[in-house]
Formats: structure tokens, C-alpha cells, sequence
């Protein structure tokens, strides 16, 4: 049970069951779907920039507590931030999940650290990026959908 | 045919039998691995384990080419399998026996020769909205380039295709009807007799997809009354990347060949090339001799067991799981046709397949999570996904019991 405990930390149960800024955005200024197909986890990312600020961030969709709690802490994460330190944040969350954790100090995680539990399980990985990925598509106004497989 | 024949005569040995699959005996994760992802692939008897290694030591040689001793070995080996292929399925003659890769590729198969001569803009192609996407896409790829349309049965909440609806669809224009025996995602049986029989009156021809048919019950093709009947190795305790396709002769002497190549050939000239007999002309290249041999021993380990034990002990186990899962709170059964194989789809409320299944892994507990490729069955059902435990021959109560338990764990997690 501790891997798992480790895995489903109280912060991600809590997201999965209160996503944050869960909801759609009309006045988006970048909306792009990111699609897992191998488990079906399917959201959508919506991004109002305001220059190189990101002024708000929200999510709509479905997918698995590990998809959907990194789906509504990014956002959390994200909004007031800069393009730049977005590109930093995931890159920060990319190494943590991958198990490159190195020289990453709690200050640099924040509470993107309930994800640490995710490098043990290789499989979830995809999971864990599943919206990070997409966040960046937009971010580049690729708008184009984006898959994990 | 019928999945639940009478009890066998003889008392079903389940724990004789596990000692037969030497990965049975393996911890996974420190824990006793419990198997139940048998619709995606079955493992392997030591049976089967040594005639791959026997033909590799022993006999391993290219078929129908030399005079040599061991090319003679190889080749009677491997004719010898298709032989015991014909008998197990019951077919005519052994020329009706084509080896490919897989299920997959027997369905393509058919929908690149048969029915690229066969249908033409305008006809229409029937399947089954509750069919693995190995028995969709090919036929999508076929009607996209001929112009047919593509009609799709529909299905009652319980997982029954609507039989009389199926009826009703058929008409001169439908050119070939593909179903599965048995459904990957929910175990309905489909009523092959009666849906070949409707097919035939309506002069189409009907392919069945017995990928999970022939694991979990006795299949004789003439009783069936069906043209085409495709199965995979891997799902029947044999070998990965082997597969059979059975047609009537009739109907697979005037298809044209598919893929060209060595052994699918009498003679050729830059000029002119005559095609191999049956079953010959469809089995182009060097085939999987190894894999034919290793699909040979998995038959006759299945066969020495029985179909109808096997059929009826699975039920059994399914039976017993299903009651056990329907304890849990927040439980829905997805796929609960009277007729069914021992496959049972289920969510959990509040909780994504893909959570329970990495949850159940670590209690060294294998299920499938996800849309078992049947993307339009999910959307058909409403859920994104399922989490599904299949049952084979060699799994028992107490496995399900450590489900249960498992996902009782889940809950623990999650609520």
C-alpha cells in the first residue's frame, strides 16, 4: 500500500474529486484537446494569454485521478505566469515524473511535488503529462490536438 | 452450439491444470499473480513451451522447398498441424486451413480479396456494434474505397445484439455480414446458426471473428453454418503471432490470391505467374512453422481438456465472480447477455478503470483497463472505459475472491 499511497497522495484524490477550474472558457484565447488513446483520457485546455502572460487557464474532460488532479493543479499552478516560466514549470514536472528529480529543490515543486509518486509507475507517466502536454501546444498556438500515445 | 454443455463426466482438476503454465507459479510485485486478462492473451502450457523449443532443437527447417531430411521433417510437421486444425474446427477438407498471423489478418484477409472482387458501390457490409476494432476498420477501409456502406447491428443494453432488427437490415444489397462469436469487451455470444442462416437467405456470406470464441467453446464450422471463421494462437494457449483462417473451400478456390511471393506460386515468369491450389495461394513467404507446430500443441492441450469442460468451468468461475463483484458498492456490470463467455466488464463509481487497474497491479492482480479496442462499444455504453477481468481455464474462485478483495482496496483508496 505505501507506493500507492505514495501514488494517490490526499492532494490528487482531492483534485480528482474538486477539479479546479474545471470549466470551459469563451473568451480562450488558445483552446487545444489533448487525447490519450490507449486509456481514452480526453481533455480539453483552455488558455487566455495576455501578452507573454498567462492570464487564466481551465480544463473540461475525463480521464483517470492521476490525468485529471495534474489537469486541475496546472492550472492552479499556472495562472500569472509567465510563457517562460510555464515552459519552466514543465519541464520541472517532466523530470519529477520521469524520476530526474535531481537538484530539484521543494521550492521549485511547490505542489507539484504530490506528483513525485508517479516515477514508479513508468505506465502513468503519460498520465501524470497528459495536460502538461497539451498546455504547451497551446501555449506555441499549434492549436492542434495532441495525443500521449 | 452452446457454451454451457452438461458437467463433464469426469471431475475438472483446475489446481492439476495450473501446474501446467509454469508463469503461474511467478510472483508479481511480491504478490501470487492472479491472471484474468485472458481476452487479451492466454499463457502458455509447458506443452506448447516445448514443442516450440522441440521444433528449434529438433526439427527446424524451411517447408516445401528442399529434399533434405529436415525440410521433409518441417513440412510434415507443419501439414500435420493444419490437419489437426481442420479436425478441431471441423472442417471439410485441410485446404479450407489458411495460417496467418492472427485474427486480424484473416479478417483482412477476406475483406482484400473476397470482398474487394465481391462488393461493389452501392452494396453494404454488416457488422456489429459490439466488435473489436480488428473486425471494424478493415471493413471501413474496404467501403471507403469501393463506395459501399457500412450498417452496423445494434445492441440492447444488456450486450444481445437485437437479432430481429439484424434481420430486418439484411437485404440483396448486403454482400457480406463479419461478427464476433464471442465479445472481447462484454462476452455476449452472438447466435452465429441463426445469423448465418438469416445471411445466407438474404445471399450474403457471413465471416465470423472467433477470436474469443474458440478459447471458451467447441467449434465445429459446418455446424455453424458460417463461410468464414478466423481465429488467433495466442488467445488459445498457443503462440503469439500465428493465426488461422477457415473459408469454404468453394469460396476461397475463387478468391484471388492476396499478398504474392514464394510457396503462394506453381511457376513464374516475368510474363506470366500461376497461383498455387488451396490452401497454398494464400500463404505466401516462409510462414511461421514454429508458430503453426506451437498453435497444433495448444489444440490438442484444450482438446485432451475438453471444449465443453472448459466451457462449463468457465462459466462457472464467472458466474461465481460476477455474483462476488455485485457485493461492492458503486458496482455496474457492463455486458450481461444471457449467453455470454467468461469476460466481465465493470466500473467502479468515482473511479477511472485505469486507477483500479494500477491499484490491482500492485496486488499482483491483472485485469485490462481501457477500451479493450472497441472504441465504439464505450461510446455505445456511455463510459470512457471499463476495467475487465477474463476468466480462462486455469483461473479459479479464489482468484476471484483476490479480485474482489482488490477492488475493495480501490475503494479504500479513492472513497
Amino acid at each position: 500500500m505505501s507506493d500507492l499511497r505514495e501514488l494517490y497522495q490526499q492532494v490528487i484524490l482531492d483534485h480528482n474529486k474538486n477539479p479546479r477550474n474545471y470549466h470551459e472558457m469563451a473568451d480562450a484565447t488558445s483552446t487545444v484537446e489533448g487525447y490519450n488513446p490507449l486509456c481514452g483520457d480526453h481533455y480539453t485546455v483552455f488558455l487566455k494569454m495576455e501578452g507573454p502572460t498567462i492570464r487564466d487557464v481551465s480544463f473540461t474532460g475525463s480521464g483517470c485521478a492521476i490525468s485529471k488532479a495534474s489537469a486541475s493543479v496546472m492550472s492552479a499552478t499556472l495562472k500569472g505566469k509567465s510563457k517562460d516560466e510555464a515552459e519552466q514549470l514543465f519541464d520541472t514536472f517532466h523530470r519529477l515524473v520521469t524520476g530526474d528529480a535531481s537538484g530539484l529543490s521543494a521550492a521549485d515543486l511547490g505542489r507539484l511535488a504530490a506528483f513525485s509518486g508517479v516515477s514508479e509507475f513508468p505506465a502513468r507517466v503519460k498520465c501524470a503529462t497528459l495536460a502538461w502536454h497539451t498546455l504547451r501546444s497551446a501555449l506555441e498556438g499549434k492549436g492542434e490536438k495532441v495525443t500521449t500515445e | 452450439m452452446s457454451t454451457v454443455a452438461a458437467q463433464p463426466t469426469t471431475v475438472y482438476d483446475v489446481e492439476r491444470i495450473r501446474r501446467d503454465f509454469p508463469i503461474l507459479g511467478r510472483t508479481v510485485r511480491g504478490k501470487r499473480l492472479v491472471y484474468l486478462d485472458n481476452a487479451a492473451t492466454t499463457q502458455k502450457p509447458q506443452a506448447v513451451i516445448d514443442r516450440l523449443v522441440r521444433y528449434y532443437t529438433e526439427e527446424n527447417s524451411n517447408v516445401h522447398r528442399g529434399v533434405h531430411y529436415l525440410s521433409e521433417l518441417a513440412t510434415a510437421e507443419y501439414e500435420n498441424a493444419r490437419v489437426y486444425v481442420q479436425s478441431f474446427l471441423n472442417a471439410r477438407s485441410e485446404k479450407e486451413i489458411v495460417f496467418t498471423r492472427g485474427t486480424t489478418e484473416s479478417i483482412n484477409l477476406v475483406a482484400q480479396t473476397w470482398a474487394r472482387t465481391n462488393v461493389r458501390e452501392g452494396d453494404e457490409v454488416l457488422i456489429s456494434a459490439i466488435e473489436h476494432h480488428s473486425n471494424i476498420v478493415p471493413w471501413q477501409m474496404l467501403c471507403g474505397e469501393k463506395r459501399a456502406t457500412l450498417r452496423v447491428i445494434p445492441v440492447a443494453d444488456n450486450g444481445e445484439l437485437l437479432i430481429d432488427e439484424y434481420e430486418r437490415m439484411l437485404n440483396p444489397r448486403v454482400k457480406i455480414v463479419a461478427v464476433g462469436h464471442a465479445s472481447n469487451a462484454l462476452g455476449t455470444i452472438n447466435p452465429i446458426q441463426r445469423m448465418a442462416a438469416a445471411a445466407h437467405a438474404h445471399g450474403a456470406v457471413i465471416l465470423v471473428d472467433g477470436a474469443q470464441g474458440v478459447p471458451h467453446m467447441r467449434v465445429d464450422v459446418q455446424d455453424l453454418g458460417v463461410d468464414f471463421y478466423a481465429f488467433s494462437g495466442h488467445k488459445v494457449y498457443g503462440p503469439t503471432g500465428i493465426g488461422v483462417l477457415w473459408g469454404r473451400e468453394s469460396i476461397l478456390d475463387a478468391m484471388p490470391p492476396w499478398q504474392g511471393g514464394g510457396d503462394m506460386i506453381l511457376s513464374v515468369s516475368f510474363e506470366k505467374t500461376t497461383y498455387n491450389a488451396l490452401p497454398y495461394k494464400f500463404e505466401a513467404g516462409t510462414p511461421d512453422i514454429a508458430g503453426v507446430v506451437g498453435l497444433a500443441a495448444a489444440l490438442e492441450y484444450v482438446s485432451n481438456i475438453g471444449l465443453d469442460a472448459i466451457g462449463a468451468y468457465e462459466h462457472e468461475v464467472q458466474q461465481y465472480a460476477s455474483k462476488r463483484l455485485l457485493e461492492l458498492d458503486g458496482i455496474r456490470l457492463i455486458g450481461t447477455a444471457r449467453e455470454k463467455a467468461s469476460v466481465i466488464s465493470f466500473v467502479l463509481e468515482g473511479v477511472h478503470p485505469h486507477d483500479i487497474g494500477t491499484i490491482l497491479d500492485q496486488e499482483g492482480i491483472a485485469i485490462r483497463t481501457g477500451h479493450h479496442c472497441a472504441q465504439p462499444l464505450m461510446m455505445r455504453f456511455n463510459v470512457p472505459a471499463t476495467g475487465r477481468a477474463s476468466f480462462g481455464l486455469y483461473n479459479t474462485r479464489e482468484e476471484a475472491d483476490a479480485l474482489v478483495a482488490g477492488l475493495r482496496k480501490v475503494i479504500e483508496v479513492f472513497r
